[in-house]
């Protein structure tokens, strides 16, 4: 077997000190294999954020460990962080975070520039990543004359262009409504049915269905890990889940 | 990541605010152009100043009474201008020509005219003042040594006198003689207040005889053979006279010798200094503006640096390096500062091409090399702060910023 694309080992983030101290993550450990579909859910306050900012290689754990690929992201220093972002990670978020007067194909290869990539190779890859989403006659668009739906999508083809080692999606359907909710969701399905390994960090009851795999976080801990369906299938949500949420 | 790319997201970043862009590179534009202009039009002040130097004749010394009417053996006397072509005692002076000058009026047909400076010299002044004759003939030694009265006018009087007839052979009336001209003055660049072409020149004699009378000389010039030897005709020529003036070790002025003596070249090094201690001082006022103008960088790409938190976020995100950002904002600036910069020179080299204040400007190459790299340099130094402040940004804090 490969190994795990997050592994995750007592994670611990404190933040304030003394009396004032709050334990965002209580000592979390999670491991994400390769091709896994991973929705963490919960309210607001479960430290799912701070979560997020720790596997999105944004932030630095207090405390454990968290190996990335295989490389262990706790103890890089600011440098190699910026290219870890870059390497082994695709950002998406809940408010897009597209760079605003710029077309989305332009948008799209920014990750490649900053990778170094050849803007020929640029060029073709981020237009190759927009087809995969649907929106290859989109390329020329700046993000303020595209929806909500075809942004965030340009922001999926964004976090893929790079062929990540992991998709972190923060609350990608949180500002959309349920019409690109599900053309957004349908794009996950395929990304995981290629194979892709994707974590979603969501509190939508719907989102959290189609997933393969349910982690709920309470108090900066795990209270529940379910398998919804096999690793190596395509997600049951995609079929039949759609509507039981 | 290229070094052409980081400058393009740079341009685009610029580009985004075209009229905040603009008005901060205006900033720096007149900061360049005022420092290139300022010290043009020093210098072009500075030159107009030897310009007038050098037409007095650089190798030249001028003689002057300090006592006028004072106990005759202290004043200049045309002995005393004879004594100083001595060959042995002087032997680099070329030429010594005696001077005497007054105001008068020159009439001709019932038009007058007052002449600010009516010389009376002998025919070797022509040369050694560098004044030399336009139209018709100088005086000759035969009309010197004969006080013949013939005059030789300047380009004003003859505008004056004879509004488009030939003055030439034409007898005028001072005080009450009768002189004809000879000729015309080539017209000389008029310097300052004084109108160097208001004037008028006559045989030593004749003008002693009519206007200024037997009494001491206004002033020796000497000429010395070659430009190098000014100094040293100085010294030969002080030395001759230290001998004839004897000053009568009075009470009255003490020290000093009873004559002055005017070195041009003295002059011209002098002038020179002063100048450029004005330009000097025009071009560090200009360089206050130039500062001025960089904060003024600063102060845009600060706010341009919080404007863009999220979008530095969103950089950091995908992967940027703190030096990707650094570079990218220090581009801005400094290209803000490049641009205004080379347009400040455009403008400093169209400006140059007018009179500033009675100045003609004369561009100093090495001030626009100057005011360009400066430039540069505020936009890098400037530019550094809101540079380093985007770079630090942690990316969720800039994530988060609304």
């Amino acid at each position: 077997m490969t190994r795990p694309v997050i592994e995750v080992r007592d994670l611990q983030k404190i933040y304030g000190e003394g009396e004032a101290t709050v334990h965002a993550l209580a000592g979390v450990s999670l491991v994400v294999e390769r091709g896994d579909y991973v929705a963490i859910m919960g309210s607001s306050g479960s430290g799912k954020s701070t979560l997020m900012n720790i596997l999105g290689a944004l932030d630095v754990p207090t405390h454990g460990t968290y190996h990335l690929d295989g490389v262990d992201v706790s103890k890089l220093g600011d440098r190699q962080l910026a290219l870890a972002r870059n390497r082994l990670i695709g950002f998406i978020f809940q408010s897009f975070n597209l760079i605003p007067r710029t077309t989305a194909v332009a948008n799209v290869e920014l990750p490649l520039a900053y990778a170094g990539v050849k803007p020929r190779e640029r060029r073709r890859r981020a237009l190759a990543a927009l087809s995969v989403v649907g929106l290859d006659d989109r390329a020329k668009h700046e993000p303020n004359q595209l929806s909500g739906g075809q942004q965030q999508r340009v922001a999926v083809a964004r976090a893929l262009v790079t062929e990540p080692a992991l998709l972190l999606a923060d609350e990608p359907t949180g500002n959309l409504d349920s019409r690109s909710t599900e053309d957004v969701l349908n794009v996950f399905d395929d990304l995981s049915a290629a194979g892709r390994t994707i974590v979603i960090i969501t509190h939508e009851d719907e989102v959290g269905a189609r997933a393969k795999r349910l982690v709920r976080l309470v108090d900066g801990r795990i209270v529940q890990d379910t398998r919804q369906s096999p690793l190596n299938q395509r997600p049951v949500g995609a079929f039949a889940g759609r509507h039981t949420a | 990541m290229s070094f052409r790319e980081v400058v393009r997201f740079a341009l685009r970043g610029l580009s985004a605010n075209k009229l905040r862009s603009a008005l901060t590179m205006l900033g720096i534009l007149i900061g360049v152009a005022s420092v290139i202009l300022l010290v043009a039009v020093g210098n072009g002040s500075a030159k107009a100043v030897s310009d007038r130097i050098e037409a007095l004749g650089t190798n030249t010394i001028t003689v002057m009474s300090t006592n006028r009417g004072g106990s005759s053996n202290t004043s200049l006397t045309t002995e005393i201008a004879d004594a100083l072509t001595d060959p042995t005692m002087a032997p680099d002076v070329a030429s010594v020509s005696p001077v005497v000058s007054s105001s008068a009026t020159i009439t001709y047909e019932g038009t007058d005219h007052d002449v600010s400076t009516f010389v009376g010299t002998t025919t070797d002044w022509f040369k050694a003042s560098n004044t030399p004759v336009g139209e018709g003939a100088g005086f000759s030694a035969d009309d010197v040594a004969q006080g013949r009265r013939v005059v030789v006018i300047g380009e004003t009087v003859a505008e004056e006198l004879f509004p488009g007839v030939d003055p030439i052979d034409k007898q005028v009336t001072v005080s009450g003689a009768l002189f004809t001209v000879v000729g015309v003055l080539a017209e000389k660049s008029s310097t300052g207040n004084q109108d160097s072409n208001d004037t008028a020149i006559a045989p030593l004699n004749a003008v002693r005889q009519v206007l200024s009378g037997y009494g001491a000389l206004s002033s020796i010039l000497v000429e010395a053979k070659d430009p190098d030897k000014v100094d040293l005709v100085q010294s030969e020529v002080s030395t001759i006279l230290d001998q004839r003036l004897t000053t009568t070790a009075s009470s009255t002025s003490s020290n000093s010798t009873p004559y002055r003596i005017q070195n041009a070249s003295q002059l011209l090094e002098t002038q020179t200094a002063t100048a450029d201690t004005f330009t000097t001082l025009l071009g560090a006022v200009a360089a206050i503006s130039l500062l001025v103008g960089g904060i003024g960088i600063t102060n845009i790409m600060l706010v341009t640096v919080t404007e863009r938190t999220r979008e530095i976020g969103i950089r950091k995100a995908l992967g940027a390096p703190r030096r990707v950002i650094l570079n990218q904002f220090l581009i801005e600036a400094t290209l803000l500062s490049v641009i205004g910069g080379a347009l400040g020179v455009a403008a400093a080299l169209i400006g140059s091409n007018f009179e500033i204040v009675g100045v003609r400007p004369v561009i100093v190459p090495s001030s626009v090399g100057l005011a360009l790299g400066v430039s540069i340099a505020i936009g890098l130094f400037f530019g550094g702060l809101p540079a380093s402040r985007a770079a630090r940004l942690r990316p969720i804090d800039a994530l988060r910023y609304e």
